[in-house]
């Protein structure tokens, strides 16, 4: 039922006509995700599905990922803080940079490229070969079965999947730490949590949600809108990936500034 | 068995209906009735909008113009829960069989009716799934994933797929494409049994004469967007139009 006829002369010029009519669909296509989340039936069991499906799924990729990223940059920070005789307060860096930035943005990098990539192809898969029709026209509503269950497990799992990156990623650096300044478990834990503050994690969290939202919310799109053919299948998981990953650096950017904002000086 | 037709009672009414996609005007000004109990066949060359026909019956396309009803319903009036329970009377047929890739043969079964028929227990669920995988004499195929299925299989159990909920009304698009001819054969006269068993009333779209002649009770013929030709299959191919020879020779002789 997507099918639109387009306006014969441009309101504007055709590429910013083109740009606001996708804008109005976006804006719609969330609205709906809104509307439709709170309205019953709920499909359970597909959100737990999909749950599974993007967390315990991205563990292997998520746990590779944030240890090496706990070792790497553990390991590059410690020259620099050498120079200033200052490798003691090497835990309490990577603490910080862990939980307030790199967590987030690794998980949901990783995520956008795994999960979003995925949710694109599939749905636009489904699209093509009329399988979304068919749920349609077994009186299914698919929006609610395909887009909303994914929407929602993108969005609880990312907080999650953040979470364990941040505890994957501590224990990498704490090997390396421990090799290098020989600091004992309790020492680098203490000192952890000493550098740690609620608002770091808070804010790490919800702007985990933010992104896990924009995963879901841009890979169901992009599927959904997919055109015909199997072309149309591989555009969409790949500008899912790349609009994702775009819209994920826009939304750090402007978290940035207001946790900067609620920052005590 | 025998058919029973019933041309007092008309199951799907159609007035001046109007589609176009951008400037391409694909249906202008199709009437249609067809009546219970009867197999319609809808004949037409490919991009004639036959399957925009279908797809405005089942409510998944908009008209632009006219009157659509189904079962005494008018499709484009009907609020969204209204056009879920016309559609549970419904069954669709798609060309590539549309089943669910991630489910099996037994889950895409049971897709419509978990969802739809409340207080079915699990025992209820597998008789009627195999029930309707042994009416298509795919019974043995219950755990197997679509992938694993030939085409013809595939075909079969997309259409056991919309018996389970046991429409009034089968909307077949193109069910013999891209099948040999004994596997078209088998699906064709799987189209009768089912007309006769569930005393369904059919739409069939194909442009295939063979399709058409075996389960037609009548013939449909859309040409430039209207039905210009519609009775028995004798009574539409005896015609000097220049198209509809060509269409008949093209099937029989050069096709």
């Amino acid at each position: 039922m997507n099918e639109q006829k387009g306006p014969e002369k441009p309101v504007l010029t055709r590429r910013l006509d083109r740009f606001f009519l996708e804008m109005y669909a976006v804006s719609a296509f969330v609205g709906r995700i809104f509307k439709e989340a709170f309205l019953p039936p709920y499909e359970f069991r597909e959100i737990v599905k999909q749950c599974f499906e993007v967390g315990y799924k991205s563990l292997p990729l998520i746990s590779l990922t944030g240890f090496i990223t706990g070792i790497v940059f553990t390991n590059q920070s410690r020259p620099s803080l050498s120079e200033f005789g200052a490798t003691s307060w090497l835990p309490a860096l990577i603490a910080i940079a862990i939980v307030r930035a790199l967590a987030p943005l690794v998980t949901a990098l990783i995520a956008a490229g795994k999960v979003g990539s995925n949710i694109g192809a599939e749905l636009g898969s489904m699209k093509v070969t009329e399988q979304i029709d068919a749920m349609e026209v077994s009186a299914t509503n698919p929006f609610k079965f395909l887009v909303v269950s994914r929407v929602f497990a993108t969005t609880f799992m990312i907080p999650i999947l953040m979470i364990y990156t941040v505890a994957v990623a501590l224990m990498g650096a704490y090997i390396n730490v421990h090799q290098n300044e020989a600091t004992s478990f309790q020492t680098y834990i203490t000192q952890v949590f000493n550098a740690i503050t609620f608002l770091d994690v808070f804010s790490s969290v919800i702007k985990s949600f933010v992104f896990g939202f924009t995963i879901g919310a841009v890979g169901c799109y992009k599927g959904y809108h997919s055109s015909k053919g199997t072309e149309g299948v591989g555009k969409a998981a790949n500008t899912a990936v790349v609009t994702s990953m775009f819209l994920i650096f826009i939304e750090e950017l402007i978290a940035l500034q207001i946790v900067s904002a609620l920052r005590p000086s | 068995m025998k058919k029973s037709i019933n041309h007092d009672k008309l199951i799907i009414s159609i007035r001046n209906l109007k589609k176009a996609f951008g400037d391409l005007e694909v249906l202008r000004g199709v009437d249609l009735d067809v009546y219970q109990g009867e197999n319609l066949v809808v004949l037409g060359r490919s991009g004639t909008g036959k399957s925009v026909l279908i797809k405005i019956i089942s409510g998944l396309l908009t008209a632009d113009e006219g009157s659509v009803k189904v079962l005494g319903q008018e499709v484009g009036e009907l609020s969204p829960r209204e056009l879920a329970e016309l559609r549970l009377k419904i069954g669709f047929s798609f060309q590539n069989s549309a089943l669910y890739d991630s489910m099996t043969v037994r889950e895409n079964l049971e897709f419509p009716l978990v969802r739809n028929v409340r207080n079915l227990s699990r025992a209820d669920i597998n008789r009627e799934v195999e029930e309707a995988l042994e009416d298509v004499g795919l019974a043995h195929t219950i755990n197997q994933m679509p992938s694993e299925l030939s085409g013809g299989q595939r075909k079969r159990i997309g259409i056991a797929r919309t018996l389970i909920l046991k429409p009034e009304i089968m909307l077949y698009d193109e069910p013999t494409a891209g099948l040999d001819p004994i596997t078209s054969g088998e699906i064709n006269n799987l189209i009768n049994q089912v007309q006769v068993q569930h005393n369904t009333t059919s739409i069939i779209i194909t442009h295939d004469l063979t399709c058409a002649k075996s389960t037609g009770d009548r013939i449909a013929m859309l040409l430039d967007g209207q039905f210009q030709r519609q009775g028995s299959f004798a009574e539409v191919f005896d015609s000097q139009d220049e198209r509809v020879k060509s269409f008949y020779d093209y099937n029989f002789i050069d096709g």
